[in-house]
């Protein structure tokens, strides 16, 4: 039985959670104000507000702490993690051109890493960005430069982000939609996403045998009675699709019946998908191990009404049974449920439904297709895997519809993209 | 589509039985007696028929010793466990209703993140009552969840999902570990609460919990035998797990669904991890071999009842499990005799098994 927290210990907590309505800290005593200090630290709760507040106080300690951990006015909380942040990119398709409101909120959680920002080819005006990140942008002309006409595929709309994944030389990326923010937890503490999802692809999955309570490697969790012991060092965790806050990843007639549905809905989970069971892999908050499986998120099917709604494409739901059908071939794991991010209102749910529903009907050809596809022992790595189910596609789908046979042909030129343009040794320039 | 019902849940009061085995007693159901007060148990008191259980007043009851075990199946009996938890079986095959949950008897009411104390028998029967989703995974977990639904991708065609077998609630407090880890870990708690609840997708299995558990009897029934444990055998402790390799083998045949998650209840009592460790010794070597065993199983087509499937299932165990350990010998054979008395119980012309209510409300 543990020992219930003392009355002080909550009213700091309860300090952390309101420290926007807080405007003076000095009457506060010094060991008070260090335990604020570092819970408000711990929480990534540290804005350069809040920070002048602390140093307005005048007290050594709290100056000391800030030059030790060798805070900066320009805010990077410091946060207890065993990241190394060089190994990670964070890649953003800019769907908007307004990245001011993105950037400045997810700034506590993304000012730590390099950025990949690819610009939608299709966006006329010019994207506007805020200062302070460490970043590379590609726009039309980039993408013109160093893909060309060579391809068949199309970076527009969502599928810029692919471009992104192709030019990135990191072994992690962290991939957020444009109109998603940080989401708040039950307690109230800022979500740190990337934290999360590179959590969960350092830690195994467990693809072959469920654990009912969930991911076994998170804290205070582990394998249950009747878990065999030789499957609990798991597999490699390639990919990991988180979930949203408020407005959920469905689709256009479910969204159009259910106006006002928001999600609120905050499953404290990951669990690992097993191995063989499909899922719609949303790409609206994902990480993968770029190493691995980065040839196997494929920009391939591009519905013919596709729009810059997420109601109107399919690319992410195709390129994720892509995924989990090569990591299930592969013995790799993918992971889903946290992080959450909280996903902005926008658009018309049945502005989009009178304009594309192609993509619903598709996908009654789509699943039972991956279902099915199996892959050849000789497929090894997943620029094989791609190949492979390309070839499957073209056979089994290519005279259902003309996107099927696209499809195909895109996933083809992408693995010739990957070897040409996708692992060159030196960094690409903007 | 899913529909997001603001109905209340129906309470089932007469189409469902809660099965307790119990060898100490019944203290526990003061607490849950808000939540059960309504419904039918049936009491299997396993250990010393001489020893009287007090059942509190107010409960609707029928209570069976080892002696009545033995009476009404007679030399079948010996297909029933003794000095283990797996005896409750024998409560599924007694009972009349549709719809059964289990419980034991160091479990209790668990209360949620806000503080209100969590009905269990009233989410297991939602879940019962809505249809599971075996064949595609949906991210957002239930689709039929109240604020929930399939997400983008989700094929329509399978938006109707598949009857629900079986509900899998969990434990706040005490977690279900095996000896070893218990060893290892013996101040862990499980603290966090989940606030899902999911269907295990068709070809996967897992460690199903008997602790607190439901399913629809007439879909699944007699694949819930809990095997040979306990008293004069070589293992014990395995008796759930033995159960859901079983039924999800079934279940998957068969296209129905069982969901895992909410209801939590909280589990108060940690048994002894060194007497645990003796008594799943042997399982934790066998389940090595189980395992593939049950991921590799193919049912004939021509099973298309549970009883079939089972005893199609018994037989493979034979072959295949005997060569590991006799004691699947015998394990298979206790499967037949299990199908062999249910059919005699629950056959229109059979044998009455329940005696008259010991308690009436």
């Amino acid at each position: 039985m543990r020992t219930p927290p003392s009355l002080l210990s909550l009213t700091i907590d309860s300090a952390v959670i309101n420290l926007s309505n807080i405007t003076d800290l000095s009457p506060l005593p010094d060991h008070i104000l260090i335990d604020l200090f570092l819970r408000t630290l711990r929480a990534g709760k540290l804005t350069e507000r809040v920070l002048k507040l602390f140093i307005a106080t005048g007290k050594d300690e709290v100056h000391s702490l800030i030059q030790a951990l060798n805070i900066q006015v320009i805010v990077t909380p410091v946060l207890p993690t065993k990241i190394k942040d060089d190994e990670i990119d964070i890649v953003i398709g800019a769907v908007s051109s307004d990245m001011t409101a993105f950037m400045n909120e997810w700034r506590p959680i993304f000012s730590r890493f390099h950025l990949i920002i690819v610009k939608d080819p299709d966006l006329k005006e010019e994207l506007k960005i805020p200062e302070g990140f460490n970043l590379d942008v590609y726009k039309k002309s980039d993408i013109d430069r160093m893909v060309g006409s060579s391809t068949s595929i199309l970076f527009s709309g969502y599928s810029c982000r692919y471009f992104g994944y192709l030019v990135s030389r990191k072994k992690y990326i962290v991939s957020v939609d444009d109109d998603c923010l940080p989401a708040r937890d039950n307690k109230g503490f800022l979500v740190d996403a990337v934290a999360q999802h590179i959590t969960n692809l350092r830690t195994p999955a467990t693809p072959f045998f469920f654990n009912t309570l969930y991911d076994p490697f998170s804290e205070g969790a582990d394998f249950v009675r009747g878990y065999p012991f030789s499957l609990r060092s798991g597999v490699k965790c390639a990919l990991s699709c988180g979930l949203w806050l408020n407005l959920a990843d469905h689709d256009a007639p479910t969204q159009a019946l259910k106006t006002r549905q928001r999600n609120s809905r905050y499953v404290d989970a990951v669990i690992t998908v097993p191995a063989r069971a499909l899922a719609p892999i949303s790409g609206i908050n994902i990480a993968f191990d770029r190493e691995v499986v980065g040839p196997a998120l494929v920009p391939a099917l591009r519905l013919a009404g596709e729009g810059k709604f997420r109601w109107e494409t399919m690319e992410d739901i195709w390129s994720g049974m892509c995924v989990k059908v090569v990591c299930d071939h592969l013995g790799l794991g993918v992971k889903s449920g946290l992080p959450y991010v909280w996903r902005t209102d926008r658009g018309d749910a049945i502005a989009s439904l009178k304009k594309e529903w192609e993509g619903v009907k598709l996908m009654e050809e789509v699943v039972p297709f991956f279902q099915s596809v199996r892959l050849p022992r000789t497929a090894t790595t997943a620029e094989d895997c791609v190949i492979e189910v390309a070839k499957a596609v073209k056979e089994q789908l290519g005279s259902t519809d003309p996107v099927f046979a696209r499809a195909a042909g895109a996933m083809l030129d992408w693995v010739k993209l990957w070897k040409s343009v996708g692992s060159s040794s030196s960094p690409p320039g903007v | 589509m899913a529909t997001s019902s603001a109905k209340p849940t129906p309470l089932l009061k007469d189409e469902l039985d809660i099965v307790i085995p119990t060898i100490r007693n019944l203290d526990f159901l003061e607490m849950w007696r808000p939540f059960f007060e309504k419904y039918h148990l049936i009491i299997v008191q396993d250990g010393d028929p001489s020893k009287t259980i007090r059942v509190p007043d107010g409960f609707d009851y029928e209570l069976y010793n080892r002696n009545d075990i033995n009476r009404i199946l007679g030399p079948k009996a010996s297909c029933i466990s003794f000095k283990d938890s797996a005896c409750r079986c024998f409560g599924y095959l007694v009972s009349k209703k549709k719809y059964i949950f289990t419980i034991d008897d160091d479990c209790f009411v668990a209360k949620d993140p806000s503080g209100k104390d969590i009905n269990a028998l009233e989410q297991h029967i939602k879940n019962l009552l809505t249809p599971s989703t075996p064949h595609f995974f949906n991210t957002l977990y239930d689709p039929y969840r109240e604020g929930a639904d399939f997400v983008r991708g989700y094929p329509f065609s399978l938006r109707g999902g598949a009857p629900t077998a079986v509900s899998h609630g969990l434990w706040l407090n005490i977690p279900d570990y095996d000896a070893p880890t218990q060893l290892v870990k013996p101040l862990e708690r499980n603290t966090r609460y989940v606030d899902a609840v999911m269907t295990v997708p068709k070809g996967t299995l897992f460690p199903m919990c008997g602790m607190n558990l439901a399913f629809d009897r007439e879909l699944i029934g007699p694949a819930m035998y809990f095997g040979l444990m306990g008293d004069g055998q070589p293992i014990g402790r395995y008796d759930d797990m033995w159960a859901g390799w079983c039924m999800k083998v079934i279940c998957d045949h068969l296209g129905l669904g069982v969901k895992t998650g909410l209801p939590y209840i909280w589990h108060s009592k940690a048994s002894n991890p060194f007497v645990n460790l003796k008594k799943e010794y042997n399982g934790i070597f066998w389940q090595e071999k189980a395992i593939p065993f049950f991921q590799s199983v193919v049912l004939p087509k021509d099973c298309t009842t549970v009883q079939k499937c089972y005893l199609a299932l018994a037989d493979q165990v034979k072959t295949k499990l005997g060569e590991v350990d006799p004691y699947f010998i015998k394990l298979a054979d206790a499967m037949v005799t299990w199908i062999e008395a249910w059919d005699e119980v629950n056959s229109p012309g059979g044998k009455p098994a329940a005696k008259t209510p010991n308690g009436t409300s």
